[in-house]
């Protein structure tokens, strides 16, 4: 059963595949998403066959919510506030991979302090592998969610650009210094008895996205979104990396690669260096003062 | 460790197929490209579908985080696909 699985995972992935292929040109690009679609149905149908899953009610209900909100916001969106609505939607999926990796590292401490042997062969091996793949998977999830969440209300017109960037510029350095401090803390000790620590390095993870994002120009925010696309497929796959899972890993590679052509692409077409948006405010604010000169 | 090299070998060339892919498209493409791929993010529902399915090892919490993964994915697949073929069919018209 499980190679029928693994098998559908990858069918899937040639479905993204031929479907991202296709939407690079107007004429199939119709049939390209329609393709993709067909792709994520196969992968669904493939995870619910999968031999973890037990109960079925809760996923049900997850399923109706999720797609009855998606689908009325699809509808109901006008056509100018497209940009805010792919940003929207990007952080949702951040968000996803961050709380799926938060529900692993719980269900890995009910196994495991359960001690039954049988429960804890179900589930991945408690390894420097799995504790950095979750580390990094909440990292990216949580700046996916607030980045995105941010560049909505740049584009909403809600959020200002700030006058003085330099207070973001140090959040950015002291938070990341704390992650790092934080994840080789986690990583070398027993990273399932540090449920701490892992709260406070999600709300660091937060505040990070967040201060990343508001330095940068609200005209930029197009290749921001590109960009934070790009990093919501990098979470899905480090979510793999912690479920263990090739399918996530082979998609969520690929829609993190492919997004980081379309932020160099869309750079590019915007006359401006990747650099600029990746290090932010400090750049942006010399580009724009080297713009103005000219 | 073999199967940590089998998987970041996958990791790799999947990003190499990522970019050949996509390397080059029209202007006019970049925000439906953009929504598309982003709807396909929306992958990671294979992870929330794990998590909250599962059985002896969920607790009341990790239930209710998986479920609200299931739901932030759905929203990000049907609202991605659906407003990706809007987007598409404008284009058409012109």
């Amino acid at each position: 059963m499980q190679v029928f699985i693994y098998l559908a995972y990858l069918i899937a992935a040639v479905f993204f595949i031929y479907g991202i292929k296709g939407m690079t040109t107007p004429k199939t690009a119709v049939r390209g998403n329609q393709l993709s679609a067909v792709g994520m149905l196969i992968a669904v149908v493939a995870a619910l066959l999968d031999h973890n899953v037990v109960h079925y009610y809760y996923i049900i209900m997850g399923v109706l919510i999720g797609a009855s909100i998606g689908i009325f916001l699809a509808k109901k969106v006008q056509m100018t506030s497209m940009p805010e609505m792919v940003a929207a939607l990007n952080g949702f999926g951040g968000g996803a991979s961050l709380m799926v990796a938060v529900a692993n590292y719980l269900e890995m401490q009910t196994a495991y302090g359960s001690g039954n042997a049988e429960l804890i062969a179900t589930m991945p091996a408690l390894d420097m592998k799995w504790s950095i793949a979750v580390i990094i998977s909440i990292l990216i999830g949580a700046v996916t969610l607030m980045g995105s969440f941010v560049a909505v209300g740049k584009l909403m017109g809600k959020l200002g650009d700030p006058s003085s960037i330099g207070m973001f510029k140090m959040i950015v350095k002291v938070s990341l210094a704390l992650l790092v401090a934080g994840s080789i803390y986690f990583v070398s000790t027993n990273p399932l008895e540090q449920s701490d620590l892992l709260i406070v390095m999600i709300v660091i993870c937060l505040l990070l996205g967040v201060a990343l994002v508001i330095p940068i120009g609200g005209a930029d925010m197009p290749v921001v979104i590109a960009l934070l696309n790009s990093y919501s497929g990098l979470a899905g796959s480090a979510t793999g990396f912690v479920l263990g899972n090739n399918g996530l890993i082979i998609t969520g590679s690929l829609v993190g690669a492919s997004g980081l052509i379309l932020t160099t692409i869309m750079c590019k077409a915007m006359n401006r260096s990747l650099t600029n948006v990746l290090f932010g405010g400090s750049m942006a604010a010399q580009a724009g003062i080297s713009k103005d000169e000219n | 460790m073999e199967m940590l090299m089998l998987t970041f070998t996958i990791f790799v060339l999947a990003i190499f197929v990522g970019v050949e892919v996509i390397n080059k498209v029209p202007p006019t493409l970049h925000t439906p490209l953009m929504s598309g791929t982003n709807a396909i993010s929306g992958i990671v529902v294979v992870g929330a579908i794990i998590s909250s399915g599962g059985g002896e090892q969920t607790s009341g919490l990790s239930t209710f985080l998986g479920v609200l993964a299931i739901v932030l994915a759905c929203i990000n697949i049907f609202g991605g696909f659906m407003v990706t073929d809007r987007m598409l069919h404008m284009f058409k018209k012109k």
